[in-house]
């Protein structure tokens, strides 16, 4: 058979790992790209360059900085191991992983449509009686809207196909922490190509109709 | 009643301005960059002036002396953009409602009734757009835009209208027409229009007092 597949254990996986992690990235990217899309100061520029800094490093820097953070004798780790919780090796750990590697995507797009929003429409708002809360859900969010769909489908494809630092820290467990990328490099290195193939048939289509339906999604604007 | 002694530090000079006007129309009138939308700013409480007093009827909205700036929201004034700020992504209705779903206007009574006009609809006919209700302002024409602008500033009932430019992107004909109709809403609302131009003919046509900003210095007549 050309294609086959016994275990869907990595497709479900995936695709758990990547819906926490984008709904992570989008609560803590929005706030943060909105806060320093119109605000100056000190240091704002390092701050940046942090937020930034995952996109550009090799996925295995990540992993090692992971490692040290949430390893056995980690910073976080020792303070969690005494509450009895242990991240590493687990798939909370490869959802970490994929947090880390796609916040940026999301951070940089939010903040360039943040920015794209013309402040005059919220000083409008403004003399009309509204609080900011309601400016930002009623006027800033829905004029981002664009961009930020753009980030969350950026940072969806990023947090499915993370390699490099999930194998790192959340290893490649069978039924555990497997996820697709993981499923594939160890089938081709086992000589499985028949589950390479299918798996890899089933990241491509299912990313092929993400991106195509949220693009004509976004589309269908009437203004 | 409008009073307003203020001093606003810009980068390359210092705004004074030291005036009281009724329900009159005030035009500020000068170069570009003399600071007149910075005026309609610290008005509508866009931004800070450096110290002085500023006062609407018997409200204090601005003194550095008693360290107070009523927030934007809380002022009760209309203002008219230069660009009209129309919300792109609602509808010429739902630009009109926006500011009545606000809390401070939902409350009806608080703010009084400072006009004739109270329901939306109606303000939208009377300012001759109530067939548009259902467009979006990008599909509107620049003279469409600025009286669905009006009818939305209106309609929350403000005590003080501050008009940035509002002839500066209509042609010469259209531009005559609304410089008649402000002249009449103005005397149907009965509350001091604030308006800024750099053209020496609106000022004359519709000032009750003009007011010449000159690098920061002011002249009233």
């Amino acid at each position: 058979m050309f294609f086959q597949l016994t275990d869907w254990f990595p497709v479900l996986l995936s695709l758990r790992v990547a819906i926490i992690a984008v709904f992570v990235v989008t609560c803590l990217g929005l706030p943060l790209s909105r806060l320093l899309a119109r605000r100056e100061f000190y240091g704002k520029d390092l701050v940046e360059a942090a937020l930034t800094l995952p996109m550009v490093l090799p996925p295995s820097v990540i992993g090692y900085g992971l490692l040290m953070l949430i390893g056995k004798n980690g910073l976080l780790g020792r303070v969690l191991s005494e509450l009895g919780i242990s991240l590493i090796f687990t798939w909370w750990a490869a959802v970490l992983a994929s947090t880390v590697v796609a916040f940026p995507l999301m951070y940089q797009s939010a903040k360039a449509a943040f920015k794209s929003v013309d402040e005059n429409y919220e000083k409008a708002a403004r003399t009309l009686g509204a609080g900011e809360w309601r400016i930002f859900f009623t006027i800033t969010l829905p004029l981002a809207w664009p961009g930020i769909i753009a980030g969350l489908v950026l940072s969806f494809a990023r947090a499915l196909g993370e390699f490099g630092a999930t194998l790192m820290v959340a290893g490649n467990i069978p039924g555990q922490t497997q996820t697709i990328p993981l499923a594939i490099y160890f089938a081709v290195d086992a000589g499985d190509n028949a589950t390479a193939k299918t798996l890899v048939a089933i990241i491509t289509v299912f990313s092929f109709a993400v991106i195509f339906w949220v693009n004509r999604w976004a589309k269908r604007r009437k203004y | 009643m409008l009073e307003m002694r203020f001093a606003k530090k810009l980068w390359h000079f210092a705004l004074e301005l030291e005036l009281e006007i009724g329900n009159q129309i005030l035009v500020l009138w000068g170069q570009s960059g003399a600071g007149k939308t910075t005026v309609l700013h610290c008005l509508a409480g866009l931004r800070k002036p450096s110290s002085g007093q500023i006062r609407l009827n018997r409200r204090v909205l601005y003194s550095s002396n008693e360290r107070i700036n009523i927030p934007t929201r809380s002022r009760n004034v209309g203002y008219l953009f230069q660009d009209y700020a129309l919300f792109p992504h609602m509808t010429v209705h739902q630009n009109v409602l926006y500011g009545l779903q606000n809390k401070r206007n939902k409350k009806n009574g608080e703010n009084g009734k400072n006009g004739p006009v109270t329901d939306p609809m109606e303000m939208l006919h009377s300012f001759g757009v109530g067939h548009l209700v259902d467009r979006y302002p990008a599909q509107l024409s620049g003279g469409e835009k600025q009286r669905v602008a009006l009818a939305r500033a209106l309609v929350v009932q403000p005590e003080l209208l501050l008009l940035d430019e509002p002839f500066s992107a209509l042609d010469r004909e259209n531009k005559i027409k609304l410089r008649q109709e402000l002249k009449k809403l103005h005397r149907q609302w009965q509350i001091p229009f604030v308006l800024v131009s750099h053209d020496e003919e609106d000022a004359s046509f519709l000032g009750d007092v003009i007011l010449t900003l000159e690098k920061g210095q002011s002249r009233a007549h």
